[in-house]
């Protein structure tokens, strides 16, 4: 379906679509603040911006200087070319090892490559250990935002949810009795689990090593109890240098939810004693991104949902009418780049305000990539005839003076003496929630013009 | 594909993509960088606003004072202290080989090696610690740290470090919360419940 179908559905429960819109912008609020906080925060932009960029343009090598590092330190390295071969190594791992049951913390990778249906396919449970990915993962439906994978669920929901897998009262839904119920049914599963996955905040090319950051300490608890700690990461993740982290660490947590730091930061360098640790790097399409000078720059991206949160269309549309493991402004560049059919739509769902632009700690032109993606799809044939046609029809009235001009008389007058059923007929999709505004009396060249004449002696 | 040919491949395609070379910019340690008239201040007050408590004291018989009169470890039947003078250890850490063990632990007060006043952060490291899941498996944590070792900023933070020295090291910066349920924060999501950071003067 496309997105406007779905955000059709989402909008006509105004209230909770209200609730949402307020509950985003509540964390946009809180980011604020943070950014404000750092005198230097524009500068801190730049040095994200051009560290990030620089690392592009040297991936290969600093790619190769990470496994070089990574295996010094007895790290076992594999690569991935897409998400059926990271599932398939991941799940030899396990295989080797005998493991039943995993313990997974927050990885938007692994979503991307649909690792867990994969693995429970082959008879391997697999628990999220996040809260909100825990709560999804109950309620069988896919996170819809990277930061905040429940935001479109309402305490009440999740109430129902874990009264009936968790055993809570029925009907509870104070935030904090949920969540110890979930702290108490998680520390089961970390203390019953064989083996834990984690995804990859950021790799450093000079260490060989890897940072996951976490605010309940889930990935932590996940790979310190079991022996084995497998690592998933886009092969975009890569810092050169430990002093990057400086940069990065300071815009992510401020950026995402409004805090100064992570609660949980944590550099893995290594194996624990007697353990194994694997990381997968996995392209699934990065190298296709690269390659185009427009949309390269999205390969920056970490992850920290500040478009999303700012986003006026995401806050009023929920993150699953994007149909995307990345929603949002920069999910509507990604996914249609790897597939033009199914995400047509995404781009379109921008109003090109350039306010996610605005917050993006590495500086991603995001509205400007939204924009040239819409000629993309364009030239690959993707609109649909209304699209076209449209567009079309605007285009000609605006390289036309004279059919400008008349087009604005038409609509005066119209807007003046139609009755309201002509003009808000079906095919005015703008005025099914609004209303247009009222005819000005005359045309802005018409005004330009009388006091040009009146004001010359 | 395996993974060998596979590594070919990606980094064929790379080789084949990557922009013009652009220059790694330089990150002085001192740089265009916040910093605070006092460092020591600031760590506490941003400690506390993320949930913990910081709590000054001149040597470590203080801090063993101050330990005593915190409830949690008052109450805790299982608990260890890897800072010798602050508090005691109910069990033989050296003795446990499976962390899982470690369950039932109440109470840990373990080492911090410095603070980072901009966002209330402790580094931490695996060094003579024999499980790192005493720092998240834990009811509670106090973290010792010297007083006069903070940093105003995590660029100061980097030039003092070396993580690949260590398996596991990272920052903490209060207890484990979550705000997963409508926007609610929780402080105690599956880690430590609560924080108590000790900076000794004398250390």
């Amino acid at each position: 379906m496309s997105h406007p179908l779905l955000a059709e559905q989402f909008i006509s429960r105004r209230d909770r679509a209200a609730w949402h819109d307020r509950s985003l912008w509540f964390v946009r609020e809180k980011r604020d603040r943070q950014a404000n906080d750092v005198p230097e925060w524009e500068e801190l932009r730049k040095f994200a911006s051009d560290i990030k960029q620089h690392t592009m343009s040297r991936l290969p090598n600093y790619l190769e200087e990470f496994e070089r590092n990574a295996k010094a330190l007895g790290v076992h390295v594999h690569w991935a070319v897409d998400g059926d071969e990271h599932n398939g190594i991941v799940h030899s791992i396990l295989e080797r090892h005998g493991v039943k049951r995993l313990v997974k913390s927050k990885s938007m990778l692994t979503e991307e490559c649909h690792l867990n249906p994969f693995l429970e396919d082959r008879g391997i449970t697999v628990i999220d250990t996040d809260l909100g990915e825990r709560i999804v993962q109950l309620r069988n439906e896919p996170p819809s935002h990277i930061v905040l994978p429940a935001i479109h669920i309402r305490k009440e929901e999740v109430g129902a949810c874990f009264h009936e897998h968790l055993g809570t009262e029925q009907g509870a839904s104070d935030p904090k009795y949920l969540t110890e119920a979930a702290r108490h049914h998680l520390r089961e599963q970390f203390l019953a689990a064989d083996a834990g996955i984690t995804g990859v905040n950021f790799a450093i090319a000079e260490t060989g090593g890897f940072v996951v950051c976490t605010n309940e300490g889930n990935a932590d608890l996940g790979v310190s109890l079991p022996k084995l700690h497998i690592a998933c990461m886009g092969i975009e993740k890569l810092v050169p240098r430990s002093k990057d982290l400086g940069v990065f660490l300071r815009l992510l947590a401020r950026s995402a939810t409004g805090q100064p730091i992570t609660t949980y930061t944590s550099h893995f360098h290594g194996p624990r004693d007697g353990c194994e640790l694997h990381v997968v790097l996995v392209d699934n399409g990065r190298s296709q991104l690269l390659q185009s000078p427009e949309f390269r720059r999205s390969l920056n991206c970490i992850r920290c949902g500040a478009c999303m949160n700012t986003c006026p269309v995401f806050r009023r549309t929920g993150g699953h009418s994007y149909e995307s493991t990345v929603p949002g402004p920069i999910g509507s560049i990604l996914a249609p780049f790897r597939d033009p059919d199914q995400h047509t739509s995404l781009p379109f769902a921008c109003s090109l305000c350039g306010s996610c632009t605005d917050v993006c700690p590495v500086k991603i032109d995001l509205h400007h990539q939204l924009f040239a993606m819409r000629s993309r799809l364009d030239h690959q044939q993707k609109l649909g005839g209304t699209k076209k046609l449209t567009m079309q029809l605007a285009s000609s009235v605006l390289r036309h003076t004279w059919f400008y001009r008349l087009a604005g008389r038409v609509a005066r007058y119209s807007l003046r003496w139609l009755p309201r059923f002509l003009i808000y007929n079906p095919l005015n999709g703008w005025g099914r929630q609004r209303e247009l505004p009222s005819a000005p009396e005359q045309s802005f060249r018409r005004m330009y013009e009388d006091r040009q004449r009146k004001e010359r002696p | 594909m395996n993974s060998a040919s596979s590594r070919n491949t990606i980094l064929r395609e790379l080789r084949a993509a990557v922009p013009e070379s652009s220059p790694i910019p330089n990150l002085p340690v001192r740089g265009p960088w916040q910093t605070f008239d006092d460092p020591l201040g600031r760590f506490s007050e941003l400690l506390t606003m993320v949930g913990g408590t910081c709590v000054r004291v001149r040597n470590i018989a203080d801090a063993n004072t101050v330990l005593q009169q915190v409830d949690a470890w008052n109450s805790a039947v299982v608990r260890c202290s890897l800072v010798s003078g602050v508090g005691d250890s109910t069990i033989d850490l050296n003795a446990v080989d499976d962390p899982h063990q470690l369950e039932n632990v109440e109470f840990a007060v373990l080492p911090g090696q410095f603070g980072v006043a901009e966002n209330g952060a402790i580094w931490v490291t695996d060094h003579g610690i024999p499980h790192r899941v005493l720092f998240f498996l834990s009811q509670h944590l106090s973290i010792v740290i010297s007083s006069s070792q903070i940093v105003h900023n995590m660029h100061e933070a980097y030039a003092r470090i070396e993580p690949q020295q260590h398996a596991f090291a990272g920052f903490i910066s209060g207890p484990s919360k979550t705000a997963d349920i409508e926007q609610s924060l929780v402080i105690g999501a599956h880690g430590a419940r609560s924080i108590t950071v000790l900076a000794v003067d004398e250390l």
